[in-house]
This record gives C-alpha cells, sequence and structure tokens, in this order.
C-alpha cells in the first residue's frame, strides 16, 4: 500500500516540499530524503536523543513522529545551527572542552543544548546534567559535555551584555 | 523501527475525530504526543490502520485554575505542566512528579491525556490522579462522561474508556496541604521500580486526610485507601508509617520483571512511600 501525501517542511530556513507516505518517520525525511544527515538514528525506542531537532522550539526525537504529523513545522538540526565557517557557540566549545568522541551524538546533544540555554541561559551542573537526560552518549562519560555547555554559557551571556 | 503503513488524518474538531473513530472502529485510534503509540507501532506491537492525530484539534490543550477547580485538557504537554506558575501554585505535586517523568523532549511531546488514557500500569499520571481525586472527562458519539481516575483502569492497557471515545480532559479539585511524588528509578526515563502519590492534611499535630496512590506494583495505578485511613488520626508516627506501609503491601500486586522479582518490588515500595508520606508531612 502507497499512499503518498504533499508535505511542505521548512527546514534550516529553506523551504521543502515533496510526496511521502504518512508513517515515515521525520528523522527519515531529513536523513534520506533531505540530505540533512547530522541528525543520526541510535536506538529504536526513543531513549538515545541522537535524533534531537529542534520543531516550532521544542527539542523533539524526530524518530518518534511522523512526517504527516510535521507538516507545516518549522525545523532547525544541526546544520541550522552553525557550519565549519561560522560555528556556533556550543559548537566552538564541544571543540575546545573536547566534549565529543566519536562525534555520533554531537548533533542531537548540540541541538538541543541550544534549546536548554535559551530556557535557562544560567543552568547549574545539575540543571545541565537534567536537561540533557534525554541524550545519550557512550564516549565522553559526559563530563565535558557539561564542561562545553557551561563554556557556551559564559560565552553566549558575556556576547548578549557587551552588545547590550 | 519501521511502522506499518497507516491513513493519516488531522481533523480541526472533536467531531471530525468521532466520526473517524466511528467509521472505522477498532481500526481507527487517536494519537496524542505519539510517544507511547508510535514506540509501540514502530516495534509492530500496535497495528493502526487509521492514525488520528489530535494535534490541531480544539479546545484540548488549555490548563484553567479557577477557584480551587483545576482542568487540565488532554493535550496539554508534561512540559506545559512543568511551565505553568499558577497549576504549581495550586497542585504542586503535578510538577514534581512531571518532572520525574521521561526527558525533556519526551516532555515537550508527551501529554497528560495521553499518560492516562495509555493504560500501561508504568506511567506515572494514573496513580497521581488516583491520589487527587481526578476526574476523567471523556466524549462519544452520545455525548460527555466522567469516569473516576479511581473507577478508570481495569487492567494493563484496559480502561473504563470505550473505543469510540477520546478523552478530552482531567479536572481535579485543588490539593490541600502537603504533598510528594516519591518514585524509584533504574536511571532518567525509565518507568518506575515503584512509586508513591502522596497528599496529607494536618491539623496541629494530626493527620486529618491523607491520600495514597502507587505505581507500576500492579496491573494498574493502586488507590490504597486503607494506607491513606491508617494515617488520618495519628501523629505520623514511626508506628502510623509502619501501619500505612502495612496496609499499602495489602493493596499492591507487583509481578517481576527487568526491575527486579517481587519481594523486591515490595521492599522498594514499603520505602519509596515511608519517604513519601515523611516529605508530605514535612510539608503539610
Amino acid at each position: 500500500m502507497s499512499n503518498k501525501q504533499h508535505y511542505k517542511l521548512t527546514v534550516n530556513g529553506k523551504q521543502e516540499e515533496f510526496l511521502a507516505e504518512p508513517r515515515e518517520l521525520l528523522i527519515y525525511t531529513l536523513r534520506e530524503r533531505l540530505n540533512i544527515t547530522g541528525p543520526h538514528i541510535g536506538c529504536e525506542t526513543s531513549h538515545c536523543g541522537a535524533c534531537t531537532v529542534t520543531i516550532d522550539g521544542k527539542s523533539v526525537k524526530a524518530c518518534t513522529m511522523f512526517v504527516a504529523q510535521a507538516d507545516g513545522k518549522d525545523i532547525t538540526t544541526i546544520e541550522g545551527i552553525g557550519n565549519p565557517d561560522a560555528l556556533h557557540p556550543l559548537q566552538t566549545a564541544f571543540k575546545e572542552h573536547h566534549g565529543l568522541q566519536c562525534g555520533y551524538c554531537t548533533p542531537g546533544m548540540i541541538t538541543r543544548a541550544t534549546k536548554l540555554l535559551e530556557e535557562n541561559p544560567t543552568p547549574t551542573e545539575e540543571d545541565i546534567r537534567f536537561g540533557m537526560a534525554g541524550n545519550i552518549c557512550r564516549c565522553t562519560g559526559y563530563q565535558n559535555i557539561v564542561k562545553s555547555i557551561q563554556a557556551a554559557a559564559a560565552e553566549m551571556n558575556a556576547a548578549k551584555e557587551a552588545a547590550e | 523501527m519501521i511502522p506499518a503503513a497507516f491513513e493519516y488524518y488531522r481533523p480541526k474538531d472533536m467531531d471530525g475525530v468521532l466520526s473517524i473513530l466511528a467509521e472505522h472502529g477498532d481500526d481507527a485510534r487517536v494519537m496524542a504526543g505519539g510517544h507511547s503509540l508510535i514506540p509501540m507501532m514502530k516495534l509492530r506491537m500496535a497495528d493502526v490502520p487509521h492514525l488520528i492525530d489530535l494535534q490541531d484539534v480544539a479546545g484540548l490543550s488549555g490548563i484553567e485554575v479557577d477557584g480551587g477547580q483545576i482542568r487540565i485538557g488532554a493535550m496539554v504537554t508534561q512540559h506545559d505542566i512543568i511551565d505553568h506558575a499558577d497549576l504549581t501554585a495550586a497542585a504542586p505535586i503535578l510538577r514534581e512528579a512531571a518532572l520525574q517523568i521521561a526527558d525533556p523532549q519526551v516532555r515537550y511531546m508527551g501529554t497528560v491525556g495521553g499518560n492516562v488514557a495509555n493504560g500501561d500500569p508504568g506511567n506515572d499520571m494514573p496513580g497521581l490522579m488516583q491520589c487527587l481525586d481526578a476526574q476523567f472527562t471523556v466524549v462519544g458519539t452520545d455525548g460527555e462522561r466522567t469516569i473516576a481516575a479511581r473507577d478508570f483502569y481495569e487492567a494493563a492497557y484496559m480502561t473504563a474508556r470505550e473505543d469510540e471515545e477520546v478523552l478530552t480532559s482531567v479536572t481535579f479539585a485543588a490539593p490541600k496541604g502537603g504533598y510528594a511524588y516519591e518514585k524509584q528509578k533504574r536511571k532518567i526515563g525509565d518507568y518506575a521500580t515503584a512509586a508513591a502519590a502522596v497528599q496529607i492534611v494536618r491539623d496541629g499535630d494530626i493527620c486529618t486526610e491523607a491520600s495514597i496512590a502507587m505505581t507500576n506494583l500492579s496491573d494498574t495505578p493502586i488507590y490504597s485507601e486503607a494506607a491513606g485511613a491508617a494515617l488520618i488520626g495519628t501523629m505520623v508516627d514511626a508506628a502510623a508509617l509502619t501501619a500505612a506501609v502495612n496496609a499499602m503491601l495489602g493493596d499492591i500486586d507487583p509481578t517481576e520483571d527487568n526491575r527486579g522479582p517481587i519481594a523486591f518490588k515490595k521492599h522498594v515500595a514499603g520505602v519509596i512511600l515511608r519517604r513519601a508520606i515523611e516529605r508530605a508531612w514535612s510539608r503539610a
């Protein structure tokens, strides 16, 4: 049975229109249809958070949303947060504080962290660990991810103060 | 990981939902946040030929706190609960419990209605709603009816809601006194090994009201009237705590799984209830 429907998404500021089956999980739409391969798949039980993207201001695991649900929505992935020529402060901080090793959780981690810092610009270590609890990492032991987010928060807050 | 194909609907009102349910019967199912249903569909444990997404249905997403009465629309998310200052002031146990459910991403999507309607004994909100003596409103083609949370759960995934009915809201009186939601779990995002919801009212040194419900210790949540009764009229001293724990142990019926054998679960249930009562009493 194929029942393709017409869908429209905004991904990293760009309008995307295509035909897809409603059952297509958003993570596959991004990766296989739109070639946005930063968000990853680490599990099939909605635990790992490697597929985390931002949808209409919420951190969402893109493996647990059908493309049909996402129709009409505004999505940001790691590719829309920064790029090698213009890194986001979180990306710089993950690099400088060794917040990644294999890099597989990193796009989801950083995407989630952008939202965490938006909601709480001055998180404690406990706030960070709790606020990142939907993202699993097998390499780092989390310690340097916490440091990276703390460093990025300090950097972003200083930049904001300087601008005011 | 790959769900089976389905027809997808995103109606704008409840009449639209009900007509699809009426047309397709057992083959149709509503979806709220999707964070229990989609994982089951990905494992092909749920077969849903007609999927009705409630996200655009008007009137399901409000939180009202008015004159001691609280109404929470079925599509209110756990994130909304945590974020709502008036609700937290009126019923702080909700925020305390919601922060122990799942993880940030799941809480942005997962809803109160989905949590209570799902029927999985692992869910935390059902026991909490029994503790609060909440009423669930369901709507069907014959109109609305309300079902007490304490009467709603029949067995695992079996509830008093009929297949063609949709749960639209949860209402309860703002609770009085001290509160606690205490949960033992293996890690973030896990369902409880044991959890307890406690509301307790204190007059001087004496407990005058107590409501206790337990999570994931039977095939349904367990409202333990006897455990609450064991505290009323006491100073919530050691003897009263032991009596409440013993009464609760008479009401639960845990099964062995990865979280441990039955004896361990009973032990944990006792520890958790004791802690919950002590914390609720200290806040009363």
